[in-house]
């Protein structure tokens, strides 16, 4: 199956149904359920081995899943006559550690998947290119090598390039938790353009800031299961689980000690 | 002669019931008693040695002019085709053997760990007689393209590969995961990222390696003389052990030896400025 999916625009972007990964005895995700209508910003909170990271892997098969199915754009990923590779260009991801190519200048980072998957010319790819460094503010670095930037402008350099392959959603796996302080800043000021423009985000992250001011729902979760979800100022304002308590007064006074 | 036990105590304050001699006095010595006996043992050899014949050995202007041009213009040149084709063979071969090696299915697992431990483990020279006497008579209705240089290029080839392979493993091994996911995330297959992302940059961290091979099958190539090598295609130390049995004197053997140096000298710069080049760039 070769098909584009460039047409679909279904109401749900992303459906989870009971997924569940487990590495040999261990269970990292237990029977997860979750929606993720068109244009809808989603991020998923939860302590460290929660298996938030996970699931964000799950969506796009860079981890195969034990159990369950995952739909984006009403199109099967778990089918297993599902070309995979095709399938995945719906799916822009950046990583915690950026995962520039470093053996290419970040023009060629950016432009690349788009000629040698998407077959555009060179032209094309790099304006392209040059289009999205613009929008997250690093094209007077499209000539330099990832090496030479900051860890903030390699990260927008990491949002351009899997922008550049016009994905219908964007996954966003700790963005910010490798930067410098003041760097943070710069990142997800792009992400939140990206979500004010109507873009489908799934967003694991630490920054309850960001989750409270750009997120339509927050999940949290905690040793593979889905605790509670809801509207920002219901999760992190006001918890109905003691687990997503005890968890944001950890996230949001780190000098707290538990009695 | 150790000199770090010398970097933890502190000099200038010595205590009571230590050495005559300061660390860096005790260091001074030790290193003068070196070069001494080094100076020695160069004199020794120098007044010893029977210079006249050494001179008619491997000095002797006769036998040296009779090797000119052809020590450059068809034994040289020989060995540097045997050994470029050879290694380029040898690396695409190897690329595709360390893929295998890589591979998820094992039968692709289990062919590459064979034709590494065979081609690694048996002595270059066998390799040469197998591919030169064994193909012709196992099919006898096949040949080789060109002649030797195809078996040539065939032998130095699969003796590279095997190596190369291992090298290319290495390096592939070296390159972060997350250079492939990223690859895989964004829609390319996985032979495609290989291709483009992940085998660029492994090739670069295994460039001293790689070299290394280069040189070692300059030498290897001297092993063509058993498959019986022309006037016209005779390689260097062939070439030099011709000329020195016909002048009965060792000094064509030492100008082939400094020839190999002539080209695998200049390619150790060369990489190294290369690297350092690298190093400027990506760092």
């Amino acid at each position: 199956m070769t098909a584009t999916y460039d047409e679909l625009q279904p109401r749900h972007m992303v459906e989870l149904h009971g997924l569940s990964k487990s590495f040999g005895d261990l269970e990292v995700l237990s029977g997860i359920d979750v929606t993720v209508d068109t244009g809808e910003v989603v991020c998923i909170i939860g302590p460290s081995g929660s298996g938030k990271s996970t699931l964000l892997r799950c969506v796009n098969l860079l981890e195969q899943p034990s159990k369950g199915s995952v739909f984006v754009a009403g199109v099967e990923l778990t089918h297993r006559d599902v070309d995979i590779d095709a399938a995945r260009r719906m799916l822009g991801m950046v990583f915690q550690q950026f995962n520039l190519f470093g053996h290419l200048s970040v023009l060629d980072n950016v432009s690349i998947a788009q000629r040698k998957v998407l077959r555009r010319g060179k032209v094309e790819a790099e304006r392209i290119a040059m289009d999205n460094l613009a929008k997250v503010g690093v094209a007077d670095k499209a000539s330099a090598y990832p090496a030479h930037l900051s860890g903030g402008q390699q990260q927008r350099v990491a949002i351009a390039r899997a922008l550049s392959m016009n994905p219908k959603v964007m996954l966003f796996d700790e963005p910010t938790s490798a930067l410098d302080p003041e760097l943070v800043g710069d990142v997800l000021g792009a992400m939140r353009q990206l979500a004010e423009e109507g873009m489908t985000m799934l967003v694991v992250t630490h920054e309850m800031q960001f989750a409270r001011e750009v997120a339509d729902r927050v999940l949290f979760m905690d040793r593979g299961m889905l605790i509670e979800q809801g509207p920002p100022s219901r999760v992190i304002g006001d918890p109905s689980h003691e687990r997503t308590r005890t968890f944001l007064a950890r996230v949001l006074d780190p000098a707290h000690v538990d009695e | 002669m150790t000199s770090s036990d010398t970097l933890a105590e502190p000099s200038g304050h010595p205590l009571p019931g230590q050495a005559r001699f300061s660390p860096r006095k005790r260091r001074q010595i030790s290193q003068g008693v070196q070069y001494a006996a080094f100076v020695a043992v160069v004199f020794a050899l120098v007044v010893v040695a029977d210079w006249e014949r050494i001179q008619q050995g491997f000095f002797d202007g006769t036998s040296a002019a009779a090797m000119l041009p052809e020590l450059f213009t068809v034994a040289l040149r020989n060995t540097v085709i045997y050994t470029i084709c050879g290694y380029i063979f040898g690396f695409i071969l190897g690329l595709v053997v360390a893929m295998m090696r890589l591979s998820s299915a094992a039968p692709n697992r289990l062919v590459a760990l064979v034709f590494i431990e065979i081609f690694r483990g048996v002595p270059a020279l066998l390799v040469f007689v197998i591919i030169g006497f064994g193909l012709p008579t196992a099919f006898p209705e096949f040949s080789l393209p060109f002649g030797i240089y195809g078996t040539a290029t065939l032998s130095l080839g699969l003796v590279a590969a095997a190596y190369l392979a291992e090298t290319f493993r290495a390096g592939i091994q070296a390159v972060p995961k997350g250079q492939m996911e990223a690859a895989r995330s964004l829609g390319m297959s996985y032979t495609r990222a290989m291709i483009t992302i992940v085998i660029p940059q492994a090739i670069r961290i295994v460039i001293p390696p790689l070299t290394n091979e280069l040189i070692l099958l300059f030498k290897d190539s001297s092993l063509i003389f058993v498959l019986g090598v022309t006037a016209s295609t005779v390689e260097l130390t062939k070439f030099g052990r011709d000329v020195s049995m016909e002048f009965a004197t060792s000094t064509p053997l030492l100008l082939a030896g400094v020839s190999y140096l002539a080209i695998t000298v200049p390619l150790g710069y060369a990489v190294r400025t290369l690297e350092a080049r690298q190093a400027r760039e990506r760092r």
